[in-house]
């Protein structure tokens, strides 16, 4: 490459993305307590896990966050957006993972980054909606929960200008928050994605039953949706896809740093306070080191994060490697908080009326999502090793 | 001293050591060195590497920020450009490197005006190498029971113990020591000397042997070796405080005189050697490189390499740092025991030849793999067990209650 983009030093995380990331996080402590989101989304078991309800959120709340323009951060400038960096987004991703948040924020943010990349009048119409407040999430992945844009859930078949739509998308995100899907199709060889409203007639959603109790997931089934040139973002995504899955998952990455520094932080406290044998619980080693352990996975986590994103924002050819390490160390560093925090909790950690369960399964879910971290290091190694030689 | 006579800007003083380090890199050495400054054995590789520290310090990348007065180049916040570019620049490492990142700060912080004016210059420049006494047998970790008896003797004390564990001690002129002075108080017993070593009367210096068989430390013994009162550093009784900020020093909370090139080598090479050793090694019916075990672990430690690495960058971006010693706390665990764990690693995927001592021509990358990891415990311990440092990282950075 002639010239080789290089990415700042610091990330490109200066004073305004601080500010922005500051703002969100004092947003979310004022309005969602750890009390007050418990109360919200884990006020009992039954309704969600036995009467089968989606887990409930908080519209009003999600009303401020469209009136603030939170849902145009990383929408271009001429599209109404405030066209935030990935590294600004990351940073305000990590505080949405600090709160739990339940909201459809962070598939607008990766929808508003992919159309940001894909240009064009459809891209600008959508980022538009979305800078006016529309929630948007992704219909990407396969019935057997692949995310390779080669295995795009749904067959596309041309008439005329338009496509018609089957098959089934599945572990949609917050779908039955948003307005709008981005979906992607194999029309023969070349992969195609459309803008598909939640609503269209031919399309159904049909309820994942899941344990987070911080979002919703669908499976979208697609019953020959015509779909108009007006509607279709990308004939030829192959390409697209490719280079906007960093974005993807560095934003679930930043979701999982969030929730696992919340994790530490709240069982460091729990530590210091819980009295056992005369001292603080956080006084003995067996507690006090697997906690520094876990400071120094999130940390790693965190440092890969701001690579990848910085890494997305130069649009460098190390983008992709730098987004699986990110996405693998934050799996990593949450699946190891997530389980520690619990045990060093002791019996109150596994008890429902106990906040930590929230985040546990948050973290759970984004583990597995877009693959965990011995999916990525699989792909790592086919990227850094080579693929493995045909027996 | 005249390479740098007047006050330079940043960029400035960046291009000027990147152009000085370009043409003045010196030639191979004579023989081969090893990994790290601290086992440094061999006359020949001593004078080689002194030459060099010289070399530096008279261009002005050592004692870069030190004043003038001390033998140092009365810069400002250049120091930390300079171990850039001797790190970037791939040089071989300093060898007084206790002097440059422990002993030199210690004695700007506590030392007399008359201490800084005899022994920085020389400390700075290489001409005098420096130890460390602090371990005893009775006092590794536990560096408060110290039983290395110093007594007061008219202008001088008198100084009887052990001391273990001590890198350069064959070499030094001079040790940082610890000495206990009073048998009252745990802490407030210890005094602190600047002790001379090499040919001094009554100081004997023996090779340990580590568990590679081969020698790379050394242990110091005392037998009524008279140390004159002007070399006590700061006052008696305070030697835990001094002792503190050595340490302090050592875990790179403070920029050093120059501690670039400590000889840690950069992680991702030690990956790119392990995906080498795993294409010429085989492993189920095809090369390891192929077997998707080896494969994830090799990919794992190429992870916590660049996270290091990443690490080391975020570490200069306050915004993204919630706590200042967050991550400069963390850089001694998470080196060693990512250069114990990369070399097990090597030591598995080499499989049968593992097996193979480094004499033994057969021995894959010169039987590097066994005998790094055999060899990685050395500072897994030194410098504060790990043990110790999670210790730290608890209590300083979590506000865990304190072990102590």
């Amino acid at each position: 490459m002639l010239d080789r983009k290089i990415a700042p030093r610091d990330f490109g995380f200066g004073e305004d993305e601080a500010m922005l990331r500051d703002m969100v996080r004092k947003f979310l402590s004022d309005k969602l307590p750890t009390d007050t989101l418990r109360r919200l989304v884990a006020h009992a078991p039954e309704p969600v896990y036995d009467a089968g309800n989606r887990a409930p959120w908080d519209t009003a709340m999600w009303s401020e966050i469209v009136e603030m323009g939170w849902t145009g951060l990383a929408v271009d400038e001429a599209a109404g957006g405030s066209a935030v960096s990935v590294a600004g987004i990351a940073g305000i991703v990590e505080e949405l993972g600090r709160a739990a948040l339940p909201s459809p924020l962070i598939p607008t943010l990766s929808a508003s980054l992919l159309l940001r990349r894909a240009g064009g009048d459809v891209a600008a119409r959508v980022m538009a909606a979305i800078a006016g407040g529309a929630a948007v999430s992704l219909a990407l992945t396969n019935a057997a929960g692949s995310w390779e844009p080669a295995d795009a859930p749904l067959i596309a078949r041309a008439e005329g200008e338009d496509l018609i739509l089957s098959g089934s998308a599945h572990f949609v995100q917050d779908a039955f928050k948003v307005g709008h899907l981005i979906a992607s199709a194999r029309l023969g060889d070349v992969l195609v994605l459309c803008v598909v409203p939640t609503d269209a007639a031919g399309l159904t959603l049909e309820q994942d039953h899941i344990h987070d109790l911080t979002r919703d997931q669908a499976t979208v089934h697609f019953a020959d949706l015509r779909v108009g040139a007006d509607a279709i973002l990308s004939r030829d995504a192959a390409g697209l896809l490719e280079a906007a899955w960093p974005a993807f998952l560095t934003l679930v990455a930043a979701d999982l740093c969030g929730a696992a520094e919340w994790l530490l932080q709240t069982t460091v406290a729990y530590a210091n306070e819980r009295v056992q044998f005369d001292r603080p619980i956080g006084f003995f080693q067996a507690v006090k080191h697997p906690l520094v352990n876990a400071m120094v996975d999130i940390d790693r986590a965190r440092s890969l994060l701001y690579h990848a994103a910085a890494e997305i924002d130069a649009d460098t050819a190390d983008a992709a490697t730098a987004a699986r390490m990110a996405k693998s160390a934050a799996s990593d560093a949450a699946a190891f908080i997530s389980n520690r925090a619990i045990q060093l909790h002791g019996g109150i950690g596994f008890t429902w009326e106990y906040a930590l369960h929230i985040y546990f399964k948050r973290n759970l879910h984004n583990q597995a999502l877009y693959g965990d971290g011995v999916y990525q290091r699989r792909k790592l190694a086919d990227a850094l090793i080579g693929p493995i030689a045909a027996a | 001293m005249n390479a740098i006579d007047r006050k330079f800007e940043p960029q400035e003083f960046r291009d000027y050591a990147r152009n000085w380090l370009a043409q003045n890199a010196p030639p191979p050495p004579p023989e081969r060195l090893p990994i790290t400054p601290i086992e440094v054995m061999t006359v020949g590789q001593r004078d080689y590497l002194q030459a060099w520290q010289k070399k530096c310090y008279m261009a002005g990348l050592l004692g870069t920020d030190y004043p003038v007065e001390y033998g140092g180049h009365g810069q400002t916040g250049l120091q930390r450009i300079a171990n850039q570019e001797l790190e970037r620049a791939g040089v071989p490492y300093l060898i007084n490197i206790i002097g440059l990142s422990m002993v030199a700060p210690t004695i700007m912080t506590h030392g007399t005006e008359e201490q800084k004016r005899k022994f920085l210059p020389a400390c700075l420049s290489g001409e005098e190498i420096w130890c460390q006494g602090f371990s005893e047998p009775g006092a590794g970790s536990d560096l408060s029971n110290q039983r290395t008896m110093a007594v007061r003797d008219g202008d001088d004390w008198i100084v009887n113990g052990h001391k273990v564990w001590t890198s350069l001690g064959h070499f030094a002129k001079w040790m940082i020591l610890i000495t206990r002075t009073s048998t009252d108080h745990r802490y407030e017993g210890l005094t602190y000397f600047l002790c001379p070593i090499a040919g001094h009367p009554g100081v004997t210096v023996r090779p340990l042997i580590k568990m590679t068989g081969e020698t790379g430390f050394n242990e110091v013994l005392f037998q009524d070796v008279r140390v004159p009162d002007a070399n006590r550093l700061d006052a008696v009784g305070k030697g835990w405080v001094v002792a503190m900020t050595t340490l302090s020093a050592e875990r790179g909370a403070t920029e050093g005189a120059g501690s670039a090139g400590s000889g840690a080598g950069d992680p991702a090479v030690g990956v790119a050697k392990l995906i080498d050793l795993a294409r010429t090694v085989q492993r189920g019916g095809g090369v390891a490189a192929d077997d998707p075990v080896t494969r994830d672990a090799i990919m794992q430690r190429a992870i916590l390499a660049e996270g290091m690495k990443q690490s080391a960058r975020r570490a200069r971006v306050p915004a993204l740092c919630d706590h200042p010693m967050r991550l400069p706390l963390q850089t001694k665990l998470v080196v060693t025991e990512f250069d114990q764990e990369t070399a097990r690693l090597g030591v598995e995927i080499a499989g049968a030849q593992s097996t193979l001592y480094k004499r033994d021509t057969r021995a894959p990358a010169a039987g590097h793999w066994p005998l790094a990891y055999i060899n990685s415990f050395g500072n897994t311990i030194a410098a504060g067990t790990n043990e110790i440092q999670r210790n730290i990282l608890g209590e300083r950075v979590l506000g865990l209650p304190k072990t102590k």
